[in-house]
């Protein structure tokens, strides 16, 4: 196989995303209510008890609303991410998985470019919610929208890998509830999302190690400093490293035999 | 193309489903897989693609092995999933470019063979039709025209006529044999239904995960004393 044949079929890959995008667009208009909600109505009322210091990335103090903003970034994509990798092995995307599998380039490259092409749609909705946060002061520097890329790259991927490998090996998980209670939840809560951590440090020293140990908060963190033009080489370092490893374990050791891709019940 | 499957073995967990099961497909020939539901023949297939990782035992596509050189065995087959495998909301085109990126072929040329697929398929005036709108027998006939783009040299069918009404079924089974004679295409047909294979076909009549039967039609039947494949089933397997 020569690299054209894996350009070609990397382009494929996403096109088809694309495709899907726009024919469900109002769908993904609507995943934007959540965020939305999130960042109008709980972070104007959570602002009023939430008083929040300088901390870099910030050069000033700062609303509630632009300090959740990266977080609320992040929830877009873990939503999409495991919604993603459950239509991949349980439904919608089934059909598109047989046909992808059929493909006879890696398995590997197969999966981590359907996981990008989700993510890159992903991204997209994290674009437009960037762009209606303006209308509540959420003003990043220009160049921020930019420089945000690559670690909203890496999160997406991450995440749709270690959905990927949830869908694949914890049967009980496959149902959308069961995801948003035991990962979701837990992964969004338990990071800098809504607080910052120094907070839950003096809170609950425990909460704020796990807070620590959770790669959510670094790629969280890996957003906030990158929308404000500032290197966090630990946020970065980590999050890129934990992509790594999970885009590793989930595509090696994917088994359409754990799935509904065979078609019947998955052994 | 010449595939040969050796001494394929298969289970879940403890559960046998393929008992060393050896065939080999001649190149150019229609062969009907059949067998009663819950014989083992999806999970051949499974195996036959892929999806299924072999456990025990080879397949030989021209000689090259499924285990060894997957790529390349991979590249010589085309399938048709029992279950629609087509995104509905996409055009016919929008489809068959999907796939013919997945083999690596430029949009130019998966353009210009799609075409040509849909031409020969009389489908040509529906490539910018959504598949939704399409009836049960032309999405069919959509995931053949698919399953050919990258010419493969050997066609499976997992049960394509689950369904179909009776004229369908029958349109797309002579659909199939003629590309055998005009591509010398070997094809690989799994089914339930009788009526779908003729005597003089290559049938290997799976049972319970075993190969019972391997041979034209009316040997088999001779063999077994009977008077038709119907009967040589129901003798075989006990099923109707």
């Amino acid at each position: 196989m020569k690299a054209a044949h894996y350009w070609h079929c990397f382009v494929g890959i996403q096109t088809r995303e694309w495709l899907r995008f726009w024919q469900q667009r109002t769908r993904f208009a609507s995943a934007l209510v959540r965020p939305l909600l999130w960042l109008v109505v709980f972070a104007a009322g959570f602002r009023a008890v939430l008083g929040i210091s300088i901390i870099p990335p910030y050069q000033t103090y700062i609303t509630y609303e632009t300090y959740i903003a990266p977080g609320l970034c992040g929830m877009i994509i873990l939503f999409n991410s495991m919604q993603g990798a459950l239509s991949m092995v349980y439904d919608r995307e089934l059909g598109s998985m047989r046909v992808l599998l059929m493909s006879p380039l890696p398995r590997p490259f197969l999966l981590v470019t359907k996981l990008l092409a989700m993510g890159v749609v992903s991204i997209g909705q994290v674009y437009v919610f960037l762009l209606l946060a303006l209308l509540v002061d959420v003003e990043p520097p220009l160049w921020g929208y930019l420089a945000v890329l690559p670690a909203l790259i890496l999160t997406s991927l991450m995440l749709g890998a270690l959905g990927l490998l949830i869908a694949t090996w914890i049967k009980q998980l496959e149902n959308f509830a069961g995801v948003m209670n035991f990962v979701i939840f837990p992964m969004f809560f338990m990071s800098s999302a809504l607080y910052p951590l120094w907070r839950m440090n003096e809170a609950s020293p425990w909460l704020y190690w796990i807070c620590q140990f959770n790669p959510f908060t670094h790629a969280v963190e890996a957003i906030r400093f990158s929308l404000y033009l500032e290197w966090n080489p630990m946020a970065f370092g980590i999050t890129a490293g934990v992509t790594v490893v999970f885009a590793l374990l989930a595509t090696t050791g994917f088994r359409p035999q754990r799935t509904k891709i065979l078609g019947g019940k998955p052994a | 193309m010449t595939i040969e499957a050796r001494n394929i073995s298969f289970r879940y967990g403890d559960k046998p489903v393929l008992k060393e099961v050896s065939f080999t497909l001649t190149s150019g020939g229609f062969h009907a897989l059949l067998g009663p539901n819950g014989a083992g023949k999806s999970t051949l297939f499974g195996l036959l693609t892929r999806l299924l990782a072999l456990q025990q035992g080879d397949v030989l596509m021209a000689g090259q092995s499924l285990k060894k050189q997957p790529a390349e065995a991979m590249r010589k087959i085309g399938v048709v999933f029992q279950q629609n495998a087509l995104d509905l909301d996409l055009t016919v085109r929008q489809n068959l470019l999907y796939h013919a990126a997945l083999h690596g072929l430029s949009r130019k040329e998966a353009r210009s063979r799609g075409d040509r697929e849909l031409e020969r398929f009389q489908l040509l005036e529906r490539a910018n039709e959504p598949v939704r709108k399409l009836n049960g027998g032309h999405r069919r006939r959509v995931e053949i025209a698919r399953a050919l783009l990258h010419e493969p040299s050997l066609l499976l069918l997992d049960e394509p006529t689950v369904g179909l009404d009776v004229a369908s079924r029958r349109g797309l089974n002579d659909h199939v044999r003629r590309l055998c004679d005009s591509d010398g295409l070997t094809v690989l047909w799994a089914t339930h239904l009788i009526e779908e294979v003729r005597p003089e076909d290559r049938v290997l009549i799976l049972h319970e995960g075993k190969l019972l039967a391997d041979g034209a039609g009316h040997d088999i039947c001779e063999a077994e004393g009977t008077r038709d494949l119907a009967e040589t089933f129901h003798t075989l397997t006990g099923a109707g």
